[in-house]
């Protein structure tokens, strides 16, 4: 019920005027300051709807008299910090491996980009360091499939391995076993010799050998020691895409595991693809 | 005073509706614009509703939970753009129902994980994260491997999305069994499992369609769809 403004007389402050069930209230307004800052607030955040995008029309917005716009701005970042790295980058991208690696600065700088975008895209497959993983080759070891020189990295990365690009790395071993062009018995005597060339058995495995000679010389060389323009791993060695035992050499006999490694072309540019096979080729296996 | 303060304050259920008319009004405001302004989604080529295998990984996206730890939101801002790739836009989860952006990267944001691996890498990545990643933290989802896929309901579950607005063809939905066959053998026909959805990602060995399959297949195709490097895609300012 809205009644007098009066003073009380026990506290001399004025009431509000309102009275409910005969008891009246004081009033006791909000601290100026306290006030004060919620004008504030009210006031910036007009000038904020005139600064920024703000209100809704029917088939837009109001820009703003700034003009702001996230995506603008990101866009702009990213060009500004490419051009700081422009200085470099561009003179990555365009000269040969050798000058790069003739100036100490300028590689510093191609490892360190291709440091940060291993740990990013190639780590997860590759292993931290290029340890590699199995199915996932070591870049560390080198014992290089498709080759260890600058330019055979950079082919790898750029087109990368049956990645379904006309330009990719591509190899395909037969399935000895489950296109039955070998019998069991055959593929058994075959990972015996195998075995030998790990160097994990010194049992005779002369009819292994011979079948070795017949079928697998073309890819993986008459001594196992491999062909890289075709791909096909060197097996006289200590190590290996998979596991070495002799379970998993049968395996791959009889239906091969053949990975795949993805085109980096559409995700890194040049520049950062040369940094790359700079760090991969000085992980210790570079030739 | 045309209505009392009095009036109202003494009356709960012309309150009730005079409070509801006015929050109504600030919803209005926010909600209406959005569709009707015309960069809300933008204008780019390239997005096509899930094939049905991905759509069921999508399911299995949702029902693991995989949100909680991944974001499928890369944000504009410059350190995001350069780690993940192109910022994530509306127009590339217009067809999600609902959409996976996520709020919290305990693992990282998966917006654009399509062709960055191969398929076996997750396989082996789902099956046990740390045979390949040592230091990761996610759980093992092998199971996903000896579940088969539940197919009966197919046709139904894409015609449930076309109600809500994913344009599905009566092509697409005629062909839902054919070609979700299709995209979990690497050898069968794609022809048209690529003419109705272009770059699906066959995944599996054309055995029995596992849960994995299907949710590698989904992840193959995140972020891949539209092609920012096509200059009639460029315009995304807002």
């Amino acid at each position: 019920m809205p009644t007098k403004i009066e003073k009380d007389s026990v506290t001399g402050q004025m009431t509000t005027g309102h009275e409910w069930d005969g008891l009246k209230e004081l009033n006791r307004p909000l601290p100026k300051w306290w006030v004060y800052i919620l004008y504030t607030t009210i006031a910036w955040a007009v000038v904020w709807c005139v600064l920024y995008p703000s209100w809704p029309g029917v088939t837009g917005y109001y820009h703003g008299v700034l003009g702001y716009s996230q995506r603008v701005t990101v866009d702009r970042d990213v060009a500004a910090v490419g051009k700081q790295r422009g200085v470099y980058m561009e003179r990555i991208k365009t000269l040969p491996f050798g000058d790069i690696r003739k100036d100490p600065q300028l590689l510093a700088v191609a490892e360190t980009a291709g440091r940060i975008t291993f740990a990013n895209n190639c780590q997860p497959c590759h292993g931290a360091g290029g340890g590699g993983n199995p199915g996932y080759p070591a870049l560390a070891a080198g014992t290089w499939i498709w080759g260890g020189k600058l330019e055979d990295i950079q082919q790898t990365l750029t087109y990368g391995i049956r990645s379904g690009l006309d330009n990719a790395r591509q190899s395909q071993m037969p399935r000895f076993g489950a296109d039955a062009m070998l019998k069991p018995a055959e593929i058994e005597q075959v990972a015996d010799y195998v075995m030998v060339l790990y160097g994990k058995s010194t049992a005779n495995a002369d009819a292994g050998k011979k079948l070795f000679a017949e079928n697998c010389v073309a890819c993986h060389g008459a001594n196992g020691e491999g062909n890289r323009e075709v791909g096909g791993p060197r097996l006289a060695s200590k190590v290996h895409l998979l596991p070495d035992d002799r379970a998993t050499v049968i395996g791959q006999i009889n239906n091969p595991r053949m990975g795949v490694m993805p085109n980096w072309n559409t995700r890194l540019d040049d520049a950062t693809i040369k940094s790359l096979a700079l760090y991969v080729h000085a992980l210790g296996g570079g030739e | 005073m045309f209505i009392r303060h009095e009036t109202i304050e003494k009356n709960a259920f012309l309150l009730l509706v005079l409070t509801l008319l006015v929050i109504s009004i600030g919803g209005i405001v926010e909600v209406i614009p959005l569709f009707t302004i015309e960069t809300t989604v933008e204008h780019v080529t390239g997005v096509r509703p899930y094939t049905p295998l991905e759509s069921r990984g999508r399911d299995i996206y949702v029902r693991e939970g995989c949100y909680t730890c991944h974001s499928q939101m890369i944000r504009a801002l410059r350190d995001e753009v350069e780690r993940y790739g192109h910022y994530s836009i509306a127009a590339e989860s217009m067809y999600d129902h609902p959409f996976q952006w996520g709020s919290k990267r305990i693992g990282p944001d998966l917006a654009r994980v399509g062709g960055k691996y191969s398929n076996d890498w997750h396989y082996a990545h789902l099956i046990n994260a740390q045979s390949v990643v040592p230091e990761s933290l996610m759980p093992h989802y092998a199971f996903l491997a000896q579940n088969r896929l539940e197919l009966d309901d197919l046709t139904k579950r894409l015609k449930a999305q076309r109600m809500v607005g994913v344009p599905y063809t009566d092509d697409q939905i005629a062909n839902a069994q054919a070609d979700l066959r299709a995209q979990a053998d690497p050898n069968a026909d794609q022809v048209g499992l690529l003419k109705r959805y272009p770059k699906a990602v066959p995944v599996g060995n054309g055995g029995v369609v596992t849960e994995i399959d299907a949710l590698i297949a989904y992840l193959q195709v995140l972020g891949t769809m539209v092609n920012f490097a096509d200059p009639a895609n460029e315009d995304l300012r807002q």
